[in-house]
């Protein structure tokens, strides 16, 4: 017999489960449904005209999603290159004035980054950034790189340092200590640093229309103008493949990483994936 | 090579994407709310943007709306979070950590289109309803889109922003709590004893930190309430978009007058925030 609180643990886990799931399930069916009327509880005839449009050839979805793919891919890469770093000198080091630091870090975390957005782009029009796939790749980075650089903090706090020690002990160069043993041993932690400043590159919308100016265009804005017409089954193929990468993340994030760091990494990130 | 050297030159990378980018927009926004555009031939600074601001009922309004929406979408996610994570304590990590990290990881605007195809007047609530016998005609669901209580958007936030709060309590429950509550239990509390006295206070740090959080996000974000709120009032960041927006080249001052509130507000709550965590390390 199944012990009582086990029981109610998992009458707990399938309610919460089912509300975590609901949004998906009208998702899924206008995705596949030709004819659904109200009061139908499920689509009355279906079909592929959503997969169709995801595919038309000359059509805007594959171009979008190539634009959403380079952009969130170099944004990643950025963000690495400059938030490995900082993350080392806030989670490996103890110095003066680091609270201020890792305020200022914060920061763009928490302040909304289109009320700086708004303000930079008068300098990015005269600069010629504004409509231009580098200056959406710019002002990405504001929200991605002090996710990355928290995430990494945390997981340089973690280390002791005491293996670096030994391999300089030993005769090694800081450069070969940092390659061969730093490196190697942070490599999980700067993957899912990695995959997060993606994900928050990919979910961004209105930085995205403000610095392109509509010329760059990505899948999020076919998504919401998808979204503000008349259309169920377009807005929710297209919702489908932008949560695509996501679900994607999750699953390699759960299946690379021990259970414990999937859930505590992935803390400090959150909220604001999109 | 000296220690500070090194120091600083690991942090130049981040600081001076955060610095031109973040700092110099927002100072870039703060000489604009002052009315210097020499752009359009505006060289005079005043307070002229914020007085018409803050003495536009419109302002107050939004800054209302706002308000309730944060404050509502971090009231009810909170209090479903600890819910949550009572209920998936004793559950295997992996699973609820799946259940969890979903919302999480999922854009917004995936979300709200989600949440819209089940709250509308057509949507799979109104048919429940009407399978159930409880409504004839869509018209007769009550509007929870473009409605005066925000009712669309608050839902997208809480299924968004509550797995992430109840991640974070659920790793409290899982760490200390959970040990002092066997103690308690051992000692004969019973369980609202154990919860209130022990669990809570334990958690409770974690929580308020973490509310924090999701106040600050859900005044400052744009896309959900853009997508599913009335038109009037909008909530501050839109209001503050639409102003940017408009021909009028004058509006530009008042839109960054409100991005500026914006960014004053967010940024006295990542101090708190700030404060809190760091008392939470040292304890």
């Amino acid at each position: 017999m199944i012990p009582l609180v086990k029981r109610k643990s998992n009458a707990g886990l399938a309610i919460v489960a089912a509300l975590v799931a609901i949004p998906f399930v009208p998702l899924f069916l206008w995705t596949f449904a030709g004819r659904w009327r109200f009061p139908n509880l499920i689509p009355s005839e279906w079909s592929l005209r959503g997969v169709y449009y995801l595919l038309e050839p000359g059509g805007q979805v594959l171009g979008a999603t190539t634009n959403s793919l380079l952009i969130a891919g170099a944004v990643a890469l950025a963000s690495i290159t400059v938030g490995l770093p900082a993350g080392m000198a806030l989670g490996g080091y103890e110095w003066r004035f680091k609270g201020v630091v890792i305020f200022v870090v914060l920061l763009p975390i928490i302040v909304p980054p289109l009320a700086s957005t708004m303000g930079i782009h008068l300098t990015f029009i005269r600069l010629g950034l504004a409509d231009t796939a580098l200056g959406v790749f710019l002002v990405h980075l504001v929200p991605t790189v002090p996710y990355t650089a928290i995430i990494l903090t945390s997981v340089f706090a973690e280390r002791t340092g005491e293996l670096e020690e030994v391999a300089r002990t030993l005769g090694a160069s800081p450069w070969q200590a940092f390659l061969h043993i730093t490196l190697p041993e942070v490599a999980p932690g700067v993957a899912v640093a990695g995959l997060f400043a993606f994900l928050i590159s990919w979910g961004q919308y209105i930085l995205t229309v403000l610095i392109g100016g509509g010329n760059i265009v990505t899948l999020p804005m076919l998504l919401f103008s998808a979204a503000s017409g008349n259309d169920p089954v377009i807005t929710s193929t297209l919702a489908l493949v932008f949560a695509l990468p996501a679900v994607l993340a999750l699953v390699v994030a759960l299946r690379y990483l021990k259970p414990g760091e999937a859930n505590e990494r992935g803390f400090v990130g959150l909220g604001k994936v999109s | 090579m000296g220690g500070r050297f090194k120091i600083a030159l690991l942090l130049a990378p981040a600081l001076l994407v955060i610095g031109v980018l973040f700092s110099g927009g927002l100072v870039a926004a703060l000489v604009q709310s002052l009315g210097y555009l020499p752009a359009i031939g505006q060289t005079e600074v005043s307070f002229e943007a914020y007085r018409r601001v803050l003495g536009d009922e419109g302002f107050l309004d939004s800054l209302l709306l706002t308000l309730y929406v944060a404050g509502a979408s971090t009231g009810i996610s909170t209090v479903l979070a600890v819910l949550g994570a009572l209920a998936l304590r004793r559950s295997s990590g992996r699973i609820s950590a799946v259940v969890f990290q979903l919302p999480i990881t999922i854009p917004h605007l995936v979300a709200a289109v989600g949440i819209a195809l089940v709250v509308s007047q057509t949507g799979l609530g109104a048919r429940l309803a009407a399978a159930l016998g409880l409504i004839g005609e869509p018209r007769e669901f009550p509007a929870l889109l473009y409605d005066p209580y925000s009712v669309g958007i608050i839902l997208t936030y809480v299924w968004k922003e509550m797995p992430f709060i109840a991640l974070v309590v659920l790793a409290a429950l899982r760490g200390v709590a959970g040990e002092l509550e066997e103690v308690a239990q051992t000692l004969g509390a019973n369980a609202w004893q154990r919860f209130w006295y022990v669990v809570f206070p334990v958690i409770s740090p974690g929580i308020i930190a973490a509310s924090l959080i999701v106040f600050a996000f859900t005044f400052g974000a744009f896309e959900v309430p853009y997508l599913l709120g009335k038109s009037y009032p909008t909530i501050l960041p839109v209001m503050a978009y639409n102003e940017y927006r408009d021909l009028d080249l004058a509006s530009r001052p008042a839109a960054m007058a409100i991005n500026v509130l914006i960014a004053l507000i967010t940024a006295v709550i990542a101090a708190a925030y700030l404060r809190l965590a760091r008392n939470l390390g040292r304890g």
